[in-house]
C-alpha cells in the first residue's frame, strides 16, 4: 500500500468529514436547545446558498454585500419558523415537531426555487481550490487550499458556538429550554425569543455550510442532500454534542473515502451513499447515545 | 338525522367486539366495497382506474404497512420504500426463476423476503430508539437500493437494473385490462386491511400500543420487547413489501430500483400523518388524499396557466405547508376529523 495516496484519501475524507460537521453542526444546534431534529437543515443550507447567489445575479451584489444580505434573510427566515411552525407546536411530542420539520424542508425548497429559480448556479468566493504548495513540499501530498481554510472556518465555528453554549446566558437559557419545554418557561426564560434567536443562528450556520458547499459544488437542488450525508455524522457523534459533530464528521469523512477506495472496488463502487449509515449503525449498537450524546437516562 | 346505535342490543361477546359495533356502519362498508368492486370498474374510464384508483389502493396498502410500525408500535421509519423495493424485487424473482409460480404466491414470498429484511433492519430497535433509529432507519433505504442497483442477479443482469414485469395470470385468467388489475388490487387490499385490522385489535396489536406508548413499562408488564418489535418490523415489511410488489406489477410495469427512493418513503410518511397515525382508515385517507392533491394541483395550476416549474415548486410548497398546518390543527389527521364529524352529527341538529 503506498503510505503517501493513504496519506492523501486520509486528508481528503477527513477534510470532507469537516464540511459534513460543517452541516451536522446546525443540527445539533437547534437539537440541543430545542429538542428539535430539524430535518429542514439542508433545505435551509440550499436556501442561504440560493439566496446569496441570487443577490449576486440578479441584483449585482458584490459577495462582500450579499452575505449580510442573505444574514438578514436568513434571521427573517428564522424568525418565521419560530413563528409559524414552532410556537403552535409547543409541548408537542418530539416525533411531532420532527415531522414537521420534514414538511418544512419542503416548504423551503420549494420557497427557494419559486424565488430564484431552479438552475444550477455557480457561486464564486476569494478561496482558490488549488493544492497547497507548503504540504505539498513538504510531505508530497496534495490537500486543496481550500480544504484547509473550510477547516479553519469549522474550527472557529466550534469554537464560538461551544463558548456560547457554555458560558452566555443565552447559552445557559437554549440549555435550559432543550431541557424541558414547561420548566424553562416556569423559571421565566422566554421560550419564544430563544428559539428566534436559535433559529437565526442555525439559519446563519447554514450560510456558511452553504457557502462552502455551494463553492465546491455549485448551488444547486442536490445541496439539499448533504442533510441526509450529515445524519450518520449526527448519529456517530451524538444528537447533542457540538464537539460530536466534528469528531463524527472526521470519522464518517475519513471512513467513507478510505472505504470507497479500498472497499468500493471489490463490491462494486459507489458505497459512499450508505457506508456512512452502516458505520453509524454499528456504533449505535455499542452505543445508543452516540460518542459524545448525553448518557440516556429512562424513568417510567 | 343521521344513525345512532339505539336499539342495537348485544347479547354475546363475539357481538360486542365485532370490528363495527352499529349495524349501520357494516351496511355502508358493504356498501362501499361493494361500489368499489362492482359498480367502478365498470363506470369509471381505464384513465381514472390506472392513474388514480388503483395507485391510491397500492399506496394506502404501504401506508398501512407504515402505520403498523409506527402509528402503532411508535417506531419512526423512513425506510418504507426500501421494504417496498425488496416485495418488488423478489416477486420478480421468483416469478422469473420459479416457472409455473401462483402470483399471489409470489406476491406473499416477496412480502417475506421484505419482512426478513425488516427484520434484520429492525434489530437496531432494540437498542436504539426515537431519531436516532429513525435516521438508521434511512440506512435501509440507501443500502436496498444499491444492492438492487449493483447486483445484478437481482434484476436478471439488466442494464441499468430496470426490470419488466411479468403478465398476471391466476388461474388462466389474466390480468391485462386496467379495469382488471385494478379489482386485483381491491382484492388483496381489501383482505389485507381486514387482517391488520383484526391485528391489531388482538393482543399483538395492544402489546405493539403499549410498546408505543412506553416501552420501558410495557416490558415492566410482561411483554416481551424484542419479540413484539420485530413482529412490528415484520408484519409492517410484510405490507410494504406486498405493496412494493404491486406498485411494479399493477401500476408501474417496468421499474428501476430508483423508483422505490427517499422521495416515496417521505410521500408515504405524509399518509399517514395526513391521514392519521395509528388508524388504519387514516392509512386509506392520507393515500387518497396525497394521490389526489398532485392532480388537483395540477388542474388548478392549468386554470392560472402557470409555468411548470413554478407550478412544480408550489407543489412542493403546498405540500410542505399542508403537513405542518395538519401537525399544528389536528395532529390525529383526517380520521380524526371524520371520527369529530361523525360525533357532531350524532347530535345534529341538536346542541347536545
Amino acid at each position: 500500500m503506498d503510505i503517501n495516496f493513504f496519506a492523501e484519501v486520509l486528508i481528503g475524507g477527513l477534510l470532507s468529514g469537516v464540511m459534513y460537521a460543517l452541516v451536522a453542526i446546525g443540527f445539533v444546534l437547534i437539537y440541543k436547545a430545542s429538542g428539535v431534529f430539524n430535518f429542514a437543515q439542508g433545505a435551509m443550507v440550499f436556501f442561504a446558498a440560493l439566496t446569496c447567489v441570487g443577490f449576486m445575479d440578479k441584483f449585482g451584489f458584490s459577495l462582500w454585500l450579499a452575505i449580510p444580505a442573505t444574514i438578514v434573510a436568513m434571521v427573517i427566515l428564522g424568525l418565521a419558523i419560530e413563528r409559524v411552525v414552532l410556537r403552535p407546536l409547543v409541548n408537542q411530542p418530539e416525533i411531532a415537531l420532527f415531522m414537521a420539520t420534514i414538511g418544512l424542508a419542503f416548504f423551503i425548497e420549494g420557497l427557494a426555487q419559486l424565488i430564484w429559480g431552479s438552475q444550477v448556479h455557480k457561486l464564486d468566493i476569494p478561496i482558490e481550490d488549488v493544492p497547497s504548495e507548503f504540504l505539498m513540499e513538504k510531505f508530497n501530498i496534495i490537500v486543496s487550499k481550500f480544504d484547509l481554510t473550510a477547516a479553519a472556518i469549522c474550527g472557529v465555528m466550534v469554537a464560538v458556538l461551544a463558548v456560547m453554549f457554555a458560558k452566555t446566558k443565552v447559552g445557559r437559557a437554549l440549555r435550559a429550554v432543550a431541557d424541558d419545554h414547561q420548566a424553562a418557561q416556569a423559571v421565566g426564560i422566554p421560550l419564544q425569543r430563544i428559539w428566534g434567536i436559535l433559529w437565526a443562528v442555525a439559519g446563519m450556520v447554514a450560510l456558511v455550510a452553504g457557502l462552502l458547499w455551494g463553492a465546491r459544488n455549485g448551488v444547486q437542488f442536490a445541496l439539499t442532500f448533504i442533510a441526509l450525508k450529515a445524519l450518520p455524522v449526527l448519529i456517530l457523534g451524538g444528537f447533542t454534542s457540538v464537539p460530536g459533530a466534528i469528531v463524527g464528521g472526521l470519522i464518517i469523512g475519513a471512513s467513507e473515502k478510505l472505504a470507497e477506495v479500498y472497499i468500493g472496488p471489490h463490491v462494486g463502487g459507489g458505497i459512499e451513499g450508505w457506508f456512512p449509515y452502516v458505520l453509524a449503525l454499528m456504533f449505535l449498537l455499542v452505543r445508543p447515545e452516540g460518542l459524545f450524546g448525553e448518557k440516556i437516562i429512562r424513568r417510567i | 338525522m343521521f344513525y345512532r346505535e339505539a336499539g342495537q342490543f348485544k347479547t354475546s361477546y363475539e357481538a360486542d367486539g365485532q370490528i363495527l359495533p352499529i349495524r349501520q356502519d357494516r351496511i355502508a362498508l358493504f356498501a362501499t366495497l361493494a361500489v368499489a368492486l362492482l359498480v367502478l370498474p365498470f363506470v369509471a374510464s381505464p384513465y381514472m382506474l390506472k392513474a388514480i384508483f388503483t395507485p391510491f389502493l397500492i399506496f394506502a396498502l404501504a401506508a398501512l404497512g407504515l402505520n403498523i410500525l409506527t402509528g402503532y408500535a411508535g417506531q419512526l421509519s423512513l425506510g418504507t420504500a426500501a421494504f417496498m423495493a425488496v416485495g418488488a424485487f423478489a416477486a420478480y424473482n421468483f416469478m422469473l426463476r420459479i416457472p409455473g409460480i401462483p402470483l399471489l404466491l409470489a406476491f406473499v414470498l416477496g412480502g417475506l423476503c421484505a419482512a426478513m429484511v425488516g427484520i434484520a433492519f429492525g434489530l437496531p430497535s432494540l437498542r436504539i430508539r426515537g431519531f436516532y433509529l429513525a435516521a438508521s432507519t434511512l440506512a435501509t433505504q440507501f443500502f436496498v437500493v444499491w444492492c438492487l442497483t449493483k447486483i445484478g442477479w437481482l434484476t436478471n443482469y439488466s442494464s441499468s437494473g430496470v426490470i419488466t414485469a411479468q403478465s398476471m395470470e391466476i388461474l388462466g385468467y389474466r390480468f391485462d385490462s386496467a379495469a382488471r388489475v385494478y379489482v386485483l388490487v381491491l382484492g388483496v387490499v381489501a383482505v389485507m386491511a381486514l387482517l391488520a385490522k383484526n391485528m391489531i385489535r388482538s393482543n399483538v396489536g395492544r402489546s405493539w400500543m403499549a410498546v408505543r406508548d412506553m416501552d420501558m413499562a410495557a416490558e415492566v408488564i410482561g411483554i416481551r420487547l424484542m419479540r413484539t418489535k420485530l413482529l412490528a418490523f415484520a408484519v409492517s415489511s410484510f405490507y410494504c413489501g406486498v405493496a412494493g410488489a404491486l406498485y411494479a406489477y399493477a401500476y408501474l410495469g417496468t421499474v428501476e430500483p430508483e423508483a422505490y427512493n427517499l422521495d416515496l418513503s417521505f410521500r408515504i410518511l405524509f399518509m399517514i400523518i395526513i391521514g392519521g397515525v395509528g388508524s388504519v382508515l387514516g392509512s386509506f385517507l392520507g393515500a387518497a388524499f396525497i394521490v389526489l392533491l398532485p392532480v388537483v394541483l395540477n388542474i388548478v395550476a392549468h386554470g392560472l396557466a402557470l409555468p411548470t416549474t413554478v407550478a412544480s415548486n408550489l407543489e412542493l410548497m403546498v405540500f410542505g405547508a399542508l403537513i405542518i398546518f395538519f401537525l399544528i390543527v389536528e395532529p390525529h389527521g383526517l380520521a380524526r376529523l371524520w371520527q369529530i364529524g361523525k360525533e357532531k352529527l350524532r347530535l345534529w341538529p341538536f346542541p347536545h
